[in-house]
C-alpha cells in the first residue's frame, strides 16, 4: 500500500502546524535544490546563454555580409555605367573625327577636282590659241597667195616680184587689221 | 483506499470540509523500512520536478543547436522569459549573468507548484513551508553574500538605513524599520508568499472537490445536488486558476529573488 493518494486519515496526535517545517522535507529540499543548480544552472544553461549569443552574433555578422556585399555591388555597378559612358563618349568622338575627316577629305578632293579642271582648260585653251595662230598664220599666207595671184591677175604682171609681193600684201593686210581695230573701237 | 475515503474522511454523516490533515503525509511506503521514512509524497515531488526540471535542460540544451529544433525551442522560449522579464529588467545590463540561478530557480518552483493540478500528484510541494524556506533562505544568503561583498559590510548597512537625500529626523523611523524588512522580513516573506498561496489554493480545490463528492455521491439528495453541481464547476474553475496562481507565483517568488541580487549589485537604485 503506497501512500500516494490518500492523507494521513489517522491524524498522528493532532494536526501538525503548517507553519513548522518538517526536517526531512528541509533535507530534501535542499539537497534536489542544490543538484538543480548544480546540473541545471552549471551545466546546461550557460550552454544555451553560448548558443544564444553565437546565434546573435551569426544574424549581426550575416547582415553586416549582407550590407558588404550589397556596397560592392553598387560601386561595381558605378564602375560599369562609368565605363559604358566612356565608351559612348569616344564613340561619339571617333564619330565625329570621322565627320571632320570625310569633310576635309571631300574638301581636299573637290579643290584638287576643280585646280585639275583648271589646268585641263588652261591647257585646252593654250593649245586653240595656239592651233588659231597656225591656222592664222596658214590662212594668212594663203589668203596671200591667193590675193596676191588674185592682185596680179587684176594689175598685170608687175607684180610678180616677191619682195615687192609680200611689203604689198602685208600693207594691205595692216590695212585690212587697221580697219578691223578701228571698227572693233567703233563698235565698243 | 477508496476515493470516498480519501475525499470525505469524516466518518458520521456530517459532511466534513477537508482541513489541515489533508497536508499531513506519512511515509510513502507505511510499512517498508524506517531509513526510508523521510520519503513521503512531498519529498516525492520534490525529487520528480527536480528530475523533470533537470531532464528538460538537458534535452533542450544540451546539445544546443544555432537553428533550434523541437524541444530547444521550447527551453529558448523559457530561458527568454525569464531573462527579458525577470534577469534585465530586476538586476540590469549583467542580469544575464545571474540566469543560470533564475532559470533553474523559476523552473524548479513552477515543476514543484504545478504539481497541484497533476492527476495522482495533485499537491503542490510548496504548499509544504520547508521547501519555500529552503529556496528562500539559499536566495537570503546570496542577497547577504552579494551585498557584503559588493558594499562591504558596512556600506551595505549605511545603505541600507540611511538612504542619501531625506531629511534626519526621519532616519530615526526609517533606519529600523529598513533593517527589520530587508534582514528579519525579507526571507520570512519570501519564503511565505509563497507556500501561503500554494497552500490556500490546494485547500481550495480540496474543498470544492469534497463538496462534490459528498452531494453528488456520498449524499444524493434532490436538495443537495444543486450544491453539488456547484462544488463540480467550482473544482473545475479552481484548478483552472490555480494553474495560473502557480504560474504567477513561481514568476513572483523568481522575480523577487532577482530583485534581491539586483539590489545587492547595484544598491543605488
Amino acid at each position: 500500500m503506497i501512500n500516494l493518494l490518500a492523507a494521513n486519515v489517522v491524524a498522528e496526535g493532532g494536526d501538525k502546524s503548517p507553519l513548522l517545517p518538517d526536517t526531512a522535507e528541509l533535507v530534501v529540499g535542499t539537497i534536489a535544490f542544490l543538484i538543480v543548480l548544480v546540473l541545471v544552472g552549471k551545466m546546461f544553461v550557460p550552454k544555451i546563454r553560448q548558443t544564444l549569443e553565437e546565434r546573435s552574433n551569426e544574424i549581426e555578422g550575416g547582415l553586416e555580409r549582407a550590407a558588404a556585399a550589397q556596397k560592392e555591388a553598387k560601386a561595381t555597378l558605378e564602375q560599369y555605367q562609368a565605363k559604358l559612358s566612356e565608351a559612348r563618349h569616344e564613340a561619339s568622338r571617333l564619330r565625329e573625327e570621322a565627320r571632320e575627316q570625310g569633310a576635309q577629305i571631300i574638301a581636299e578632293m573637290k579643290e584638287q577636282a576643280q585646280s585639275e579642271a583648271r589646268r585641263i582648260i588652261d591647257s585646252a585653251h593654250a593649245q586653240i590659241e595656239a592651233e588659231r595662230q597656225q591656222a592664222l598664220n596658214s590662212l594668212r599666207g594663203e589668203i596671200g597667195a591667193l590675193s596676191v595671184e588674185l592682185a596680179g591677175r587684176v594689175v598685170g604682171e608687175s607684180l610678180e616680184d616677191t619682195a615687192r609681193q609680200s611689203r604689198v600684201v602685208d600693207r594691205f593686210l595692216e590695212e585690212l587689221e587697221g580697219r578691223a581695230r578701228s571698227q572693233e573701237q567703233i563698235t565698243s | 483506499m477508496s476515493a470516498p475515503h480519501l475525499l470525505a474522511s469524516g466518518s458520521g454523516d456530517e459532511f466534513e470540509a477537508p482541513g489541515l490533515h489533508i497536508f499531513d503525509w506519512g511515509p510513502l511506503i507505511p510499512s517498508g523500512p524506517a531509513w526510508l521514512d523521510w520519503l513521503t509524497k512531498p519529498t516525492l515531488i520534490v525529487i520528480l520536478a527536480g528530475l523533470l526540471i533537470t531532464v528538460f535542460a538537458w534535452r533542450a540544451f544540451g546539445n544546443p543547436k544555432l537553428v533550434p529544433k523541437g524541444v530547444q525551442n521550447v527551453g529558448e522560449v523559457g530561458y527568454l522569459f525569464v531573462r527579458d522579464q525577470v534577469a534585465r529588467p530586476m538586476i540590469g545590463k549583467d542580469g544575464d549573468k545571474w540566469m543560470p540561478f533564475l532559470f533553474s530557480t523559476f523552473f524548479f518552483v513552477l515543476f514543484m507548484n504545478l504539481a497541484g493540478v497533476v492527476p495522482v500528484l495533485q499537491l503542490p510541494a510548496t504548499s509544504h513551508i520547508a521547501i519555500p524556506i529552503v529556496l528562500a533562505i539559499v536566495v537570503y544568503l546570496m542577497m547577504l553574500f552579494l551585498s557584503i561583498k559588493h558594499q562591504g559590510l558596512v556600506g551595505y548597512f549605511k545603505n541600507m538605513m540611511f538612504p542619501p537625500g531625506l531629511p534626519a529626523p526621519l532616519y530615526i523611523i526609517l533606519a529600523p524599520i529598513e533593517l527589520l524588512s530587508n534582514i528579519v522580513l525579507r526571507p520570512f516573506t519570501h519564503a511565505v508568499r509563497l507556500f501561503a498561496n500554494m497552500f490556500a489554493g490546494h485547500l481550495l480545490i480540496a474543498f470544492f472537490s469534497t463538496v462534490a463528492w459528498w452531494f453528488l455521491a456520498e449524499k444524493l439528495t434532490v436538495l443537495g445536488a444543486g450544491v453539488g453541481v456547484v462544488g463540480f464547476l467550482m473544482t473545475i474553475i479552481m484548478t483552472a486558476f490555480e494553474i495560473f496562481v502557480q504560474s504567477l507565483q513561481a514568476f513572483i517568488f523568481t522575480l523577487l529573488a532577482a530583485s534581491y541580487i539586483g539590489g545587492a549589485l547595484h544598491p543605488d537604485h
